[in-house]
């Protein structure tokens, strides 16, 4: 964080969490991405993702037990898709911290953090139905919103929707 | 129940000979059948199927397939101005699209750094808390249907159809709204408006008591949902419970106490949790009671509101309305306490387009929802009708 801003005090106490995991496992992720609206910071070694994950809700000073949101987000320009997790300790310690994994855009895998907290569940199903990244180690990856046989995934910039599903002309 | 219940999980045949003479049989072979609830089953509150693997009476498995209702909101949020994703928003949770449009109005504020008129975030709350209601009366209601109950649904409609009458004098519609702005509001309040609001307060009391009579406090009702589908406090956090639900499961949390946004924090309100007096803390009627105590809160709510409101002496509406609304480059995960639950908006704005990059929608009901394998596990089929019921899903803010 740089020196001689004022900060608010949800902030701080994420650069405090955040802290706490980088002592962990230092180049495994990114610094601390310190702004107001949400704090974040980015999984560089995707592999140890869970690792980090269960560590992040079993810590006692960081008690992250709630995973309030987990989007999928497309990165065209850099060729890759990934997901934006927000975690909160609900009722417990109350920090937030937010935290971005990226694979690559075609035939990439992130792992799954599903066993880690239920919520994530269907939001990694979720993720996988709209943009197409895989999830190793989830209990039932397959698309949870569009039919099981739709072709090509929503909600990439470059989506182009099938002319035709199963006699039905798509687009109107 | 009980008797079924042991007879099923069993699987023991007891055949009576004479007074004395029983022929017991032990580890039948039973087949298990695969039973589709929906998508048009009137118990699963929309076009919600259900794949349940039963053995007799008893649910096995219980496998929610979703979809059916799926229009890709974030799809058509990447193509529309920031102001235009509000009516989409109203058709998420159809029946409390005020709640939808605080949470998303709250969202982008954040990102614009404006500063809301006083008036606006006390109209906000008013409506925002009448339509808490207004869905609250449906969610209890439709329960009461769903449990063999019909007089208590006519007793909410009767009520929350004065509720929509309000709404619709305030905004032009009755479900779909499009009343709250980013940084404002489409209209003020018309004149009298409070008055009749108030008066709403004031008639509603004793019909809120009147329900609780006739519903909560039947034993036919109680008997349907005491003890049926516990969810355990912190299993249920570890699913991403919220709202109702997480605070029928004893703990505490409510975004407007805990995560206090827009005036609440001004405002005097109770978290109403079961304190395992009445229910089994965790069990179906737990998060009936939460409901109905909620409504309670609410009038408390409006009330102060109407009381602290500033005049509307030289107020506009929209004075603090940017011309183009264009957020910094940033990201941001904005929420608001809905009546059922959690409902947050993740936007990432580029900081150039007047079009969000991504905007997600969490939705309460998709999470509550998700919880539904667990709970079906070894319930019987009419059970499994009360657990759904006490979900309250909505299945436009489930399929998105």
């Amino acid at each position: 964080m740089e020196e001689g801003k004022v900060f608010s005090q949800s902030l701080q106490e994420s650069a405090a969490a955040y802290s706490i995991i980088h002592e962990k496992f230092g180049e495994a992720i990114s610094p601390l991405d310190a702004n107001e609206t949400m704090p974040f910071f980015e999984v560089v070694d995707t592999l140890r993702w869970t690792e980090i994950a269960l560590f992040m809700r079993e810590h006692p000073k960081l008690k992250f037990n709630y995973l309030a949101c987990l989007s999928g987000v497309d990165y065209p320009a850099q060729q890759k898709v990934g997901i934006v997790c927000n975690f909160e300790s609900l009722a417990l310690l109350n920090h937030k911290l937010s935290v971005k994994v990226k694979c690559d855009r075609d035939g990439g895998s992130i792992p799954s953090v599903a066993c880690v907290w239920h919520t994530a569940n269907w939001h990694e199903r979720e993720a996988y139905d709209m943009f197409g990244m895989t999830f190793t180690g989830h209990p039932e990856l397959k698309r949870i919103l569009c039919p099981d046989d739709w072709e090509g995934y929503p909600l990439r910039k470059d989506y182009k929707v099938q002319e035709k599903y199963h006699g039905i002309k798509v687009p109107y | 129940m009980q008797e079924l219940d042991t007879a099923g999980l069993g699987s023991v045949r007891v055949t009576r000979q004479s007074d004395k003479v029983v022929i017991l049989e032990k580890d039948l072979v039973t087949e298990q059948m695969v039973l589709a609830m929906g998508p048009q089953h009137p118990s699963t509150h929309g076009v919600l199927k259900l794949e349940c693997l039963t053995d007799g009476e008893v649910i096995t498995e219980a496998e929610p397939c979703l979809g059916y209702l799926h229009r890709c909101f974030e799809k058509c949020c990447e193509n529309v101005d920031y102001p235009a994703v509000v009516p989409y928003t109203d058709r998420l949770d159809y029946l409390a699209g005020m709640n939808s449009e605080f949470a998303y109005a709250i969202t982008v504020e954040k990102l614009l750094d404006i500063e809301i008129p006083r008036r606006v975030e006390f109209i906000r709350v008013i409506v925002a808390e009448l339509n808490r209601i207004a869905s609250h009366l449906v969610a209890i209601g439709t329960y009461g249907i769903d449990l063999g109950a019909f007089t208590p649904f006519l007793f909410c409609f009767r009520d929350r159809e004065i509720i929509l009458g309000l709404l619709e004098w305030a905004s032009g519609a009755r479900m779909l709204y499009n009343y709250i702005w980013i940084g404002g509001l489409a209209y003020d309040v018309p004149a009298d408006f409070l008055k009749r609001v108030r008066e709403f307060v004031t008639y509603f009391r004793p019909k809120a008591l009147e329900l609780s009579n006739l519903l909560t406090e039947n034993e036919i009702f109680v008997k349907r949902t005491w003890g049926i589908g516990i969810m355990p406090a912190d299993v249920a956090v570890n699913y991403g419970w919220s709202g109702p639900m997480l605070r029928g499961s004893g703990v505490k949390w409510d975004l407007r106490r805990n995560d206090p946004y827009s005036i609440y924090p001004e405002l005097d309100f109770k978290v109403p949790v079961p304190d395992g007096k009445y229910s089994i803390i965790g069990d179906c009627l737990s998060r009936h009671l939460v409901r109905a105590w909620e409504m309670d809160e609410s009038l408390k709510i409006i009330e102060q509101c109407i009381d602290k409101m500033p005049s509307a002496e030289g107020f506009n509406s929209r004075s603090a309305i940017p011309k183009r609304i264009r957020p910094k480059a940033g990201e941001v995960y904005g929420r608001a306490e809905n009546p059922r639950g959690e409902l947050g908006f993740y936007i990432e704005s580029d900081g150039k387009s007047t079009k969000p990059l991504r905007c997600k929608a969490r939705s309460s009901c998709f999470v509550n929802l998700s919880a539904m394998k667990d709970l079906s596990k070894g319930q019987l089929i009419p059970d499994l009708v009360a657990i759904i019921g006490s979900i309250d899903i909505v299945l436009g803010e489930v399929d998105r």
